[in-house]
């Protein structure tokens, strides 16, 4: 007895649902998670990877089976079943796919609210501490003190590092300390919050294991804040052309533990800061 | 029409003693005119196809340099400032002199008099001006190379980086991209014309092939973005030129401004790409599967919907510039849900071919990989349009993948197809479909071997637009530049099909495919105002399938059916 054709398409169905489920949880394509929200973004990816794959196998095996199973023998000049149309089926594919666009638009909406990629930038640096605010903007009065975007969920209160972007190097500035470096350190687990601003051209300051970006751009001061949660050295990648040696903009960011990273902002002070109050972010 | 009652041969017009037979009176195209400033919609259309196909080799050969320099991690083939201007060039050509002219100018102008049951397009000078436009703005983008250098910021041409790269090569590509754009508005103000008014009496825009509904909606989004553009465009030239400070910071402008004009354009233009290409395939699937067309109203509702949703996500380009975060949300959403109409299209085309009688032909199977190939940048499109994950990958080679998985998988693979299929019509001779069949294996192998390990390096750390990038990519960089020879490669079999089968190509006939719309039912190639006699009224343009009432193709047309459809 044949088998009935629903039942093998209820069978083809499943194992397609099976494949995209295992792919999307056990191939891994992303580089090393070391940011808190990173694995919030691979998560979304996971779920995009699974999606992705179970459309792109279930489309091209109906175009697969189509090409083989319905062509044109030798000698047959008749035409196919003058099929126009069907309602339900047409209802159904343009249902289906919507709703599933309104839930990955939701869940994606929800992961870059928990990121600070919905913070409202010009409130919160007012109600931050003075000192902050005065070290990491200089002058409170400067227009270039209105923070044009970014992402942000440290509310003020993270460990405040000033980039600056320019051809073709990053440069970082740690205003509590008052000293410039060209190799970013940051403390493992603790929120800190990068100002960046160009002094040229755009830019965009990229580390992958973190999962961030953010474009450079000069008249625009913007914030990244994040958490770094994985010891380790990464690249620091400029990610909008801008010019020649584009290719090598690049620095290092070392996240290291609270200690080590104490140990390497007194060694780097000048003499002169060093007597000042207590520079400790987690103060 | 019901072919079941037709001869088996691809010549099945019984002779019709009562039209003279056209083979006789029929004057050719001499062929100086297609060096001329012809206004015949067919010459013009054909010079557009060999216009924009020289530049699709010229912008060939720049992509080789491109995956030539990135063989090894360091920048040793060119200097540095040289690949800035050939990747520039390369997207600037790809874009404005080979996808847009194609589908758009040559394809357009080829077909819609046809479809609409004209003798020609509404404005038949405007038409070969907006042709005549192509050439010297080609010429003198390429020419920016030799005086001085070419324009070194990109294809988005980006302030402030556009103002301090030297200002003769970006004057001249703000020159050059202007006339492209006007010659693209010309075009648009004549398909909308040629769509709405030159309609032969008796045909309805409800009857209309799909391709004409997808002009007319490419149509719009040319007429309503591309002066933004030219705008933005005049804007820079004056930021260059005049020291204003619209987009330079340094003067108090705004750089962000300039990215939300530029895309406003942009990002229609990818559907000025890919609209038509859509159009494309579904004149040919049907024809080749012998079924109508799956969904025909359906397809005319996701047109329109993505002319409309196409002009408002411009902003998920800019996810990590500094746009406030309710646009965010806002563009995530308006851009994924593009993918809605785009899928009904692509559900309705498998729908097509389901249960079909499908010759395997090149035009087919050009086709099909543009189904697959569109398909799977469609997907990486909607991940892309994920602000989470856009931060990511942004200005990655995820995106380069993601795009020409659209543009390349997508239209040119189109492209290819409707040369095999109409190659018959405008000349006569069919192609040879071996060396089609091979050229079309070649093309969607080096493709994907080109551009899908591209998204893992995006997704690893490799940013665009680099001469030289971290050494643990290089692997996968080689393998990209070894599709990228493929697919280099698989334009021979096409060169040289071309050039036999124009000289000894087997005849074609009129309607080799036994097809329905109206440039098959005249000769091949048309004489000069399209048909002899009066033009057919074609009213189902999908009539395929074996019902039972349809009429056999010749009683479709001469002058005693100019009532028949009405």
């Amino acid at each position: 007895m044949p088998i009935p054709a629903s039942i093998l398409t209820l069978a083809a169905g499943i194992l397609l649902a099976l494949v995209s489920l295992w792919v999307g949880q056990n191939i891994n394509l992303m580089p090393v998670a070391a940011a808190d929200d990173a694995s919030a973004v691979d998560a979304l990816f996971k779920v995009l990877l699974s999606i992705g794959v179970g459309l792109l196998l279930g489309i091209t095996a109906m175009l697969v089976v189509a090409l083989i199973h319905f062509r044109r023998r030798d000698g047959d000049h008749l035409d196919g079943p003058a099929v126009e149309g069907n309602l339900p089926l047409e209802v159904f594919w343009t249902a289906v796919p919507a709703i599933v666009i309104l839930i990955l638009g939701v869940y994606s909406y929800d992961i870059y609210a928990r990121m600070g990629g919905m913070a409202d930038f010009n409130h919160h640096t007012s109600m931050a501490p003075q000192e902050v605010q005065q070290a990491s903007l200089g002058h409170p009065a400067d227009p270039e003190t209105v923070i044009w975007g970014g992402i942000d969920h440290a509310e003020g209160m993270a460990f405040p590092v000033e980039v600056t972007a320019m051809q073709f190097a990053f440069i970082f500035h740690y205003p509590q300390q008052n000293f410039t470096t060209g190799e970013l350190h940051l403390p493992l687990g603790q929120p800190v919050e990068l100002r960046l601003k160009s002094n040229d051209v755009i830019h965009a300051f990229w580390v992958p294991e973190f999962r961030l970006k953010q474009d450079v751009i000069p008249g625009q001061p913007t914030l990244l804040s994040f958490t770094a949660n994985r010891q380790g050295d990464y690249d620091i990648i400029c990610a909008e052309l801008c010019g020649a040696y584009h290719g090598g903009m690049r620095s290092k960011v070392v996240v290291e533990d609270p200690r080590n990273f104490e140990e390497w902002l007194v060694r780097n002070t000048p003499a002169t800061v060093a007597t000042a109050p207590d520079p400790s972010p987690t103060a | 029409m019901t072919t079941s009652a037709l001869p088996a041969s691809p010549h099945h017009r019984e002779p019709n003693p009562m039209e003279p037979h056209h083979m006789d009176v029929q004057h050719h195209t001499p062929w100086y005119e297609y060096f001329g400033f012809s206004l015949d919609h067919k010459v013009i259309g054909i010079q557009y196809l060999v216009t924009g196909f020289f530049f699709y080799l010229v912008g060939g050969a720049l992509a080789g340099m491109i995956r030539v320099e990135l063989v090894t991690p360091l920048s040793d083939f060119m200097t540095r400032d040289t690949y800035n201007q050939v990747l520039t060039l390369h997207g600037t050509i790809m874009i404005f002199l080979w996808i847009v002219p194609v589908v758009n100018g040559a394809f357009g102008n080829y077909l819609v008099p046809f479809y609409v049951g004209a003798r020609d397009m509404a404005f038949p000078r405007l038409n070969a001006v907006a042709f005549w436009m192509l050439p010297p703005a080609g010429f003198l983008l390429l020419s920016s190379y030799f005086i001085g250098g070419a324009a070194q910021a990109g294809w988005t041409a980006y302030p402030p980086l556009s103002i301090t790269t030297p200002a003769v090569g970006q004057i001249i590509w703000i020159v050059s991209v202007l006339l492209l754009g006007g010659s693209s508005i010309f075009g648009a103000v004549n398909f909308i014309a040629t769509v709405l008014k030159l309609r032969r009496p008796g045909l309805g825009l409800f009857q209309l092939p799909m391709f004409c509904w997808a002009m007319l909606g490419t149509s719009v989004l040319v007429v309503l973005a591309t002066p933004v553009l030219a705008g933005a465009l005049i804007l820079l030239s004056m930021d260059i030129v005049a020291g204003t400070g619209f987009f330079n910071p340094a003067l108090g402008g705004n750089a962000v401004v300039y990215q939300h004009l530029f895309w406003f354009y942009s990002h229609p233009a990818v559907y000025i790409m890919v609209l038509p290409a859509f159009g494309l395939v579904s004149e040919i699937l049907p024809i080749h599967a012998r079924k109508p067309l799956f969904g025909y109203r359906s397809m005319i509702y996701s047109i329109l919907g993505i002319v409309f949703l196409g002009l408002i996500v411009w902003a998920h380009h800019m996810f990590t510039s500094g746009t406030p975060p309710w646009m965010r949300l806002f563009f995530t959403i308006a851009t994924a849900i593009i993918a809605v109409p785009t899928g009904i299209k692509f559900f309705n085309w498998l729908a097509t071919l389901w249960q079909g009688k499908l010759a395997l032909n090149s035009a087919l199977l050009f086709c099909c990989g543009f189904i697959f190939n569109f398909v799977f940048g469609g997907i990486t499109g909607v991940a892309l349009a994920q602000v989470p994950f856009d931060v990511h990958v942004h200005d990655t080679y995820f995106v380069v993948a993601h795009f020409h998985y659209i543009v390349f998988g997508g239209t040119v693979f189109v492209i290819f197809a409707a040369i095999y299929h109409w190659f018959p019509k405008a000349s006569g001779r069919l192609l040879n479909e071996h060396l089609g069949r091979f050229h079309c294996l070649l093309s969607f192998l080096g493709f994907n071997i080109c551009f899908f390990p591209q998204h893992w390096l995006g997704l690893n750390g490799m940013p665009r637009r680099v001469a030289e990038y971290d050494p643990q990519f290089q692997l996968i960089n080689q393998i990209s530049s070894v599709g990228a020879l493929l697919l280099a490669i698989s334009t021979l079999p096409f060169l040289i099909n071309v050039v036999w089968s124009l000289w000894k190509g087997a005849p074609a006939g009129d309607n080799p495919w036994r097809a329905c719309t109206a440039e098959w039912l005249t000769s091949s190639p048309p004489p000069v105002e399209n048909w002899l006699h009066e033009a057919p009224l074609v009213t189902e343009p999908y009539d395929y399938g074996s019902a039972e009432d349809a009429m056999p193709v010749t009683t479709v047309q001469g002058r005693e059916l100019w009532s028949a459809g009405r």
